[in-house]
């Protein structure tokens, strides 16, 4: 499949057959990285900037070894050592990224949106490492990488409860998305305060009471508790958080035979999810992590060889499926 | 009639005629003598005649045969009474970067409007005399024939919400009502002495209807749009709470109120139910509640980001049947102009406004055209009703009326662009897009402040 897409913004922009594509070049890159050589020479010469204006240590990561996995030279750029805390406006870092000619610009931003407005006015690949709480494409990726692999490639039937803070979440709003993209049912669950409006508007179901939300359901997703929700007047306080959503053992034993666990990480243990769980043979949670690299692989090597046909060719031949 | 000893400075022929145009706050009291040279019907052209700033007679076309020291051949465009905007935002002093008071009036001279009422909302705030003094100046100075500028008086001091501004001083140097626009009153304890206070000078008090803790994230509205993007965003609930309390305040103390910028139905139904109890309460809404919705964001296009935000097809079907009906009186623009480096920044970013004195008679008038908002409200909603509830000089085209009014192409299409806005800044929506509708020729006290070789100038 020769890729069409400059940017990736959001798992909408994707088609279910871009998806699997997606997903299969993980897979092949998966198997490299459990080599003792893990390098590639795949994007020798090309030059990736991650640019991270809001906090991040396990995406930066991810991407930075993905990126030198295949060879590329990566730039880390970091809100606080940018011109961005002088005061410089985004469209003017754009500009001055854009003049250095890197092959593709990983953006973290903590506005919703900042990725188009990059992607927009750039002409290298913008890939977007999560944006406000509109979409982190990359997350729901991996997650469905690590979903696939469970389940065997099969996605048709099966029921994803997504659990706590959705409306902050963007890794639930690209989860949503993708999960219904390639046939799963979405269920959310979670407190009033912590949903976002208009869900009818949603493809999901929603639960306000978790035993309920777990029933047969196949994969749960915790989501991270930002702990300023509190102070924001969303919720009373963490330990009636844990004792209403907290995910623990005996709501699995409701769930299907085989459910697992994800968790976009870092999780706040004993209060999203029980500590116990997330360490149980049921918790995919470090799966995720290293199917994280492997994704960023297959997105940094379809999005920055998408214009070089022979490149994407050979890729493709040494790959399975 | 050819022996007739009157004066005349300007006759404008062959014009097309929508009217007849009542002029409510008048009472009938026009109406009464028939017209000389008999009633001009709708789709007629017709002649006016104007001396000493004042019209003098509104005929078919070629049935007086007067003559008149100017002579306009309209050429069959539609004649208009000007537009009056009671709520814009000029930004001088202090952001003059954004419009000035020369550049705002200017986007209301080839807009159409004829009188323009600007808030407090600049730096310093126009909470003094000097203020306003220096804003009627500027106004003067760059436009001797006008727009007319009618400045508003800051509600309260520094618009901080803590201590009324001294009113009673501004309305002496030349204010024409009071807000607090852009920075709603949190004590609704002010806000009822402020009422009453203001009331006591017989002067109107604006309120821009916004309950600050509901709607903490301004410019975008709750609902599909902002869930999909993952924006901060605000009930319409924000806005009718607000309205809810102003029109029992008002009803309770006995003073009136006028309502900016309603943006949802919830308020639409509040007011209604208001002016059903007697209440003296007044509402406006803008050009842009009425043509987008909350959709125009969907892009995350900062032009759309305005305060209050862009709502759905329901609050736009329900604002066009108020504003039929007489429920919501007036339009505004709520001109607020921001520089392109203001706009051109992440959504949530942005400032809120909409830069709209260039745009809003092109907009509105397609609603006219397309049959979703009568004339009779089209005119009322820009001329009588905002004249009528401000003191403002109006023009109904009875004799003795204020001779302000254009001559617009109504088939003209135009590009909404840098080259075509007046405005300085070029925040829109709409930007880019075509629009159909100008000013051809624009007409105040009798003299010619916008014309082109074509209007026979």
């Amino acid at each position: 499949m020769q890729w069409k897409h400059k940017d990736l913004l959001d798992v909408s922009q994707l088609s279910a057959d871009e998806v699997r594509h997606i997903l299969a070049t993980a897979a092949y890159f998966r198997e490299i990285n459990s080599r003792p050589v893990k390098k590639v020479p795949t994007l020798k010469g090309r030059s990736v900037v991650l640019f991270f204006a809001e906090p991040s240590t396990r995406t930066k990561t991810s991407f930075d070894m993905a990126g030198k996995r295949l060879s590329a030279d990566t730039f880390a750029l970091a809100k606080s050592g940018s011109s961005l805390v002088k005061g410089e406006t985004l469209k003017d870092t754009a500009l001055t990224l854009q003049a250095m000619n890197p092959d593709g610009i990983v953006i973290r931003h903590s506005s919703s949106g900042a990725a188009q407005f990059l992607a927009e006015r750039l002409d290298c690949s913008v890939i977007n490492a999560g944006d406000g709480r509109h979409a982190h494409p990359t997350q729901a990726l991996l997650d469905a990488l690590t979903l696939s692999r469970h389940w065997k490639g099969d996605f048709a039937g099966k029921t994803v409860l997504i659990l706590g803070d959705i409306a902050h979440s963007r890794v639930a709003r690209s989860n949503v998305i993708l999960l219904t993209k390639l046939g799963a049912r979405v269920r959310l669950c979670g407190p009033r305060t912590l949903m976002p409006p208009r869900l009818d508007t949603w493809p999901v179901e929603v639960f306000s009471d978790l035993s309920a939300a777990c029933k047969g359901a196949d994969a749960v997703m915790c989501l991270r508790l930002q702990l300023e929700r509190q102070q924001a007047g969303l919720l009373p306080d963490l330990r009636e958080y844990a004792r209403t959503f907290g995910l623990g053992e005996g709501h699995m034993r409701l769930a299907a035979p085989g459910c697992c666990v994800l968790h976009p990480g870092p999780i706040n243990r004993g209060v999203e999810i029980g500590s116990a769980l997330a360490d149980s043979a049921e918790s995919l949670i470090l799966e995720q992590v290293e199917n994280g690299v492997a994704v960023r692989m297959a997105l940094l090597f379809l999005y920055l060889t998408r214009k070089s046909p022979d490149a994407q060719v050979m890729g493709q031949s040494g790959m399975p499926e | 009639m050819t022996g007739t000893q009157k004066k005349l400075d300007l006759a404008v022929r062959g014009a097309l005629w929508f009217g007849p145009i009542r002029n409510e706050g008048k009472g009938d009291a026009k109406g009464g003598k028939p017209r000389k040279g008999g009633q001009p019907q709708k789709g007629q052209l017709v002649d006016v005649f104007v001396a000493k700033g004042k019209i003098v007679a509104l005929t078919p076309a070629g049935s007086l045969d007067l003559r008149a020291a100017k002579e306009i051949d309209a050429g069959g465009r539609v004649l208009l009474p000007s537009l009056t905007d009671v709520h814009v935002h000029l930004r001088e002093p202090g952001q003059e970067y954004k419009e000035d008071i020369a550049s705002g009036l200017g986007a209301a001279a080839f807009g159409g409007f004829s009188n323009i009422m600007c808030m407090a909302n600049t730096r310093p705030v126009n909470d003094t005399a000097s203020i306003t003094e220096f804003m009627l100046d500027q106004a003067r100075k760059s436009w001797p024939d006008g727009p007319r500028l009618f400045p508003i008086g800051a509600l309260t001091k520094g618009l901080k919400g803590q201590e009324l501004a001294p009113m009673a001083e501004l309305k002496d140097a030349g204010c024409h009502a009071f807000s607090n626009d852009g920075r709603p009153v949190e004590s609704t304890e002010l806000f009822r002495r402020a009422m009453e206070y203001a009331h006591d000078l017989g002067i109107v008090v604006i309120d821009h209807c916004e309950d600050p803790y509901l709607a903490p994230a301004a410019g975008m509205n709750e609902g599909e749009v902002s869930s999909r993007l993952g924006l901060p965003a605000q009930p319409d609930v924000a806005e009718a709470i607000q309205v809810a309390r102003d029109v029992l305040l008002a009803e309770y103390l006995q003073t009136p109120i006028h309502l900016a910028h309603i943006s949802c139905e919830k308020s639409v139904a509040l007011i209604r139910f208001a002016k059903a109890r007697g209440v003296n309460v007044t509402a406006e809404t803008c050009p842009h509640y009425l043509t987008l919705t909350e959709e125009e964001a969907a892009g995350y296009s900062a032009g759309a980001k305005v305060s209050p935000p862009l709502r759905v097809k329901g609050d736009v079907d329900a604002l066009l049947d108020a504003l039929a009906d007489g429920t919501i009186d007036m339009l505004a623009t709520d001109h607020a102009p921001h520089a392109a480096h203001e706009k051109e920044v992440e959504f949530d970013q942005a400032p809120c406004g909409i830069s709209g004195l260039d745009t809003a008679l092109s907009t509105t008038w397609e609603l006219v055209r397309a049959g979703k908002l009568p004339f009779d409200a089209f005119v009322r909603a820009w001329t009588t009703a905002p004249c009528t509830r401000f003191g403002l000089p109006v023009n109904a085209f009875a004799p003795g009326d204020t001779a302000d009014f254009v001559l617009f192409d109504q088939d003209a299409v135009w590009t909404v662009s840098a080259e075509s806005m007046k405005s300085k800044s070029k925040n829109t929506p709409l930007y880019g897009r075509q629009l159909r509708g100008r000013v051809a020729a624009h007409f105040l006290a009798g003299k010619m402040v916008v014309g082109i070789p074509s209007a026979g100038a």
